[in-house]
């Protein structure tokens, strides 16, 4: 494997009482896609926030192109990383494309001042995710599935090496989560062949069909790593989701995850856990 | 909007806000002298004072995350008020000593402190839990003042409650100076920091992953709004609403950009205070009105109508 460009090692990191990442690793190498899942609270969230360098780990390190986050300034970190969160909404009535525009920020000055480059890369983005004719529209009257398009379009118009997403297609209806992890295979396949792209979700029947690599978290550790066919086994899933799925293959070879029936019983077993 | 011909136009309306604050007045005829030594400073301060208050409310709101923050509102003023009157009180001195706008910039700067430690902790904080911060702080700050007052002497007494419901007072150039200096400088740093609070108004997290030092913008801003708060409220007591109405209305004019909204802030709020300040000196002359009366007439009406709009979403 090449170099990756941003890893973590070790991470263990404790809320109180409750161990939110036990030891976890994760790594994105170039021109890679690679996806976090995992149920509610497996931490999965907890772990992007460590890579993004916003949230010190109590244990472990992470490190972008080799270089260790904490000796980098935020501004250092925007300039190579982007993340796209589970976006509050905003009281505030920005248009879209300025929203957009901030995905500029880490490359302006004091004053923002933005150059002609900088304009050409949002209007990119504005067009790369379907948003020229909404750039103009008020942020906070957007439905929440063209909020979300707005978010990752800030994060196109970063032009980072690394996109970190959080549940980037939640709102989304079916076409535009297909269009949205078909746009980020096509970006981190893209030229100059630098960027990687680590998405964190819940839908696992996408993240099967599109992710290079697939990291499956439970309760805070790593459950298991690798293919999404080698992570999506049956019995291993039926263990930390409690739903029982076939595996099937689609026309191109490619893992197609069907659900058949939840495991889930709402009575506290021994163990404390619900399946 | 273009940021240049709305921050022009609102200029030309500070200029023609001026010029009434000059013509008109409690003398029908004034000479030279009332207009250059009595009608002029009050001009001034109108507009120093109008001009740190919109731009201080313009930064909360930002910081906050709230459109509905205010200086008044969130008890700022009142802990600027109580500083001031504690100057008067425990110093003795003249209410135009120094000591006033400095102990009103502590005291908005304990206000503001609380008001993170209790509202705010999260960085994004609620309307409700902000409101209900100030409000308490508020009752808080009067009651101290009331006690505090009786320690001042009873022919001052009156002049030291004028104050407190909002009037301009006449100062000498010193202080009208180092007020000027004081908003100046928060301007400056609110105008230095407009680019990164249109990133902070996208949430602590976002704009950290955008490359801003949070931690040093929140800083620097709350100092900047605790020192333009302490040196309004010292030359003008508690001018409410201004820091409300101002960036309210100009959104939705120029948008949220805080690099038009800043500036389109200051002009703009000190337009309104110093025509303010002229009705409350003409409407009954001579009697002469507290200015937050006028203010807070436009003022709380509209902060119930945004209030209602605001719990409705």
């Amino acid at each position: 494997m090449t170099a990756p460009l941003l890893a973590a090692q070790g991470v263990c990191h404790r809320f109180g009482e409750l161990a939110a990442l036990e030891d976890v690793e994760a790594a994105v190498a170039p021109g890679e896609l690679c996806v976090v899942v995992g149920p509610n609270g497996a931490g999965k969230t907890t772990l992007l926030r460590v890579l993004a360098g916003l949230l010190r780990p109590d244990h472990g390190s992470v490190r972008l192109r080799g270089s260790p986050l904490d000796s980098l300034s935020r501004r250092e970190i925007a300039r190579s990383v982007a993340v796209a969160a589970q976006e509050p909404s905003l009281p505030f009535p920005y248009t879209v494309a300025e929203v957009v525009g901030m995905g500029r920020a880490p490359f302006l000055g004091p004053f923002g001042r933005e150059s002609g480059a900088d304009r050409e890369i949002v209007l990119e983005a504005l067009a790369r995710t379907g948003l020229a004719l909404l750039s103009e529209r008020r942020f906070p009257t957007l439905s929440s599935g063209e909020r979300q398009r707005v978010i990752l379009a800030r994060a196109f118009a970063q032009t980072p090496c690394v996109m970190l997403l959080d549940e980037p297609t939640a709102h989304m209806d079916l076409g535009h989560r297909v269009k949205t992890f078909e746009d980020l295979r096509a970006w981190v396949a893209g030229s100059p062949g630098d960027r990687a792209a680590l998405v964190v979700t819940h839908d696992l029947i996408l993240a099967a069909r599109y992710a290079d690599r697939m990291t499956l978290l439970d309760r805070g550790r790593c459950v298991s790593h690798g293919t999404p066919r080698e992570v999506l086994d049956p019995a291993r899933i039926a263990e930390v989701y409690g739903v029982e799925v076939s595996v099937l293959d689609d026309e191109e070879g490619r893992p197609v995850l069907v659900a058949h029936r939840s495991r889930i019983a709402y009575t506290p077993r021994p163990d404390g856990s619900d399946r | 909007m273009s940021r240049l011909p709305t921050l022009l136009a609102l200029a030309g309306l500070l200029a023609a806000a001026a010029v009434l604050g000059l013509a008109f007045g409690s003398a029908e005829s004034p000479t030279r002298e009332i207009v250059l030594e009595i009608r002029l400073p009050r001009v001034v301060l109108g507009m120093l004072v109008g001009a740190g208050l919109a731009t201080a409310g313009a930064l909360l709101q930002a910081l906050l995350q709230n459109p509905l923050a205010d200086p008044f509102l969130l008890g700022i003023s009142g802990g600027a008020a109580l500083g001031g009157v504690a100057a008067v009180a425990l110093g003795g001195g003249a209410l135009l000593g120094l000591s006033v706008p400095a102990l009103a910039f502590a005291g908005a700067l304990g206000a503001t402190a609380l008001l993170y430690a209790i509202a705010a902790a999260g960085g994004r904080a609620p309307a409700h839990s902000l409101l209900l911060t100030g409000v308490v702080f508020n009752a808080f700050a009067s009651s101290v003042i009331v006690f505090l007052t009786t320690a001042v002497e009873l022919n001052r007494v009156a002049g030291v409650f004028l104050w407190l419901i909002g009037s301009i007072r006449l100062v000498d150039d010193a202080m009208i100076a180092c007020v000027a200096a004081l908003i100046g400088l928060g301007l400056g740093v609110g105008l230095y920091y407009a680019y990164s609070l249109n990133l902070l108004t996208q949430g602590d997290e976002a704009a950290a992953h955008l490359g801003v030092d949070v931690p040093r913008v929140r800083r620097h801003v709350l100092l900047a709004t605790a020192l333009m708060i302490g040196a309004s409220v010292a030359v003008s007591g508690i001018v409410g609403f201004v820091g409300l109405i101002v960036p309210h209305l100009l959104r939705l004019v120029v948008g949220a950009d805080h690099r038009v909204l800043i500036p389109a802030s200051a002009l703009f709020g000190a337009a309104l205070v110093t025509s303010a300040d002229t009705l409350a000196r003409t409407v009954l002359a001579p009697t002469e009105l507290p200015v937050g009366a006028f203010t807070a007439l436009i003022g709380g009406p509209l902060f119930l109508w945004l209030l209602r709009r605001e719990l409705s979403r």
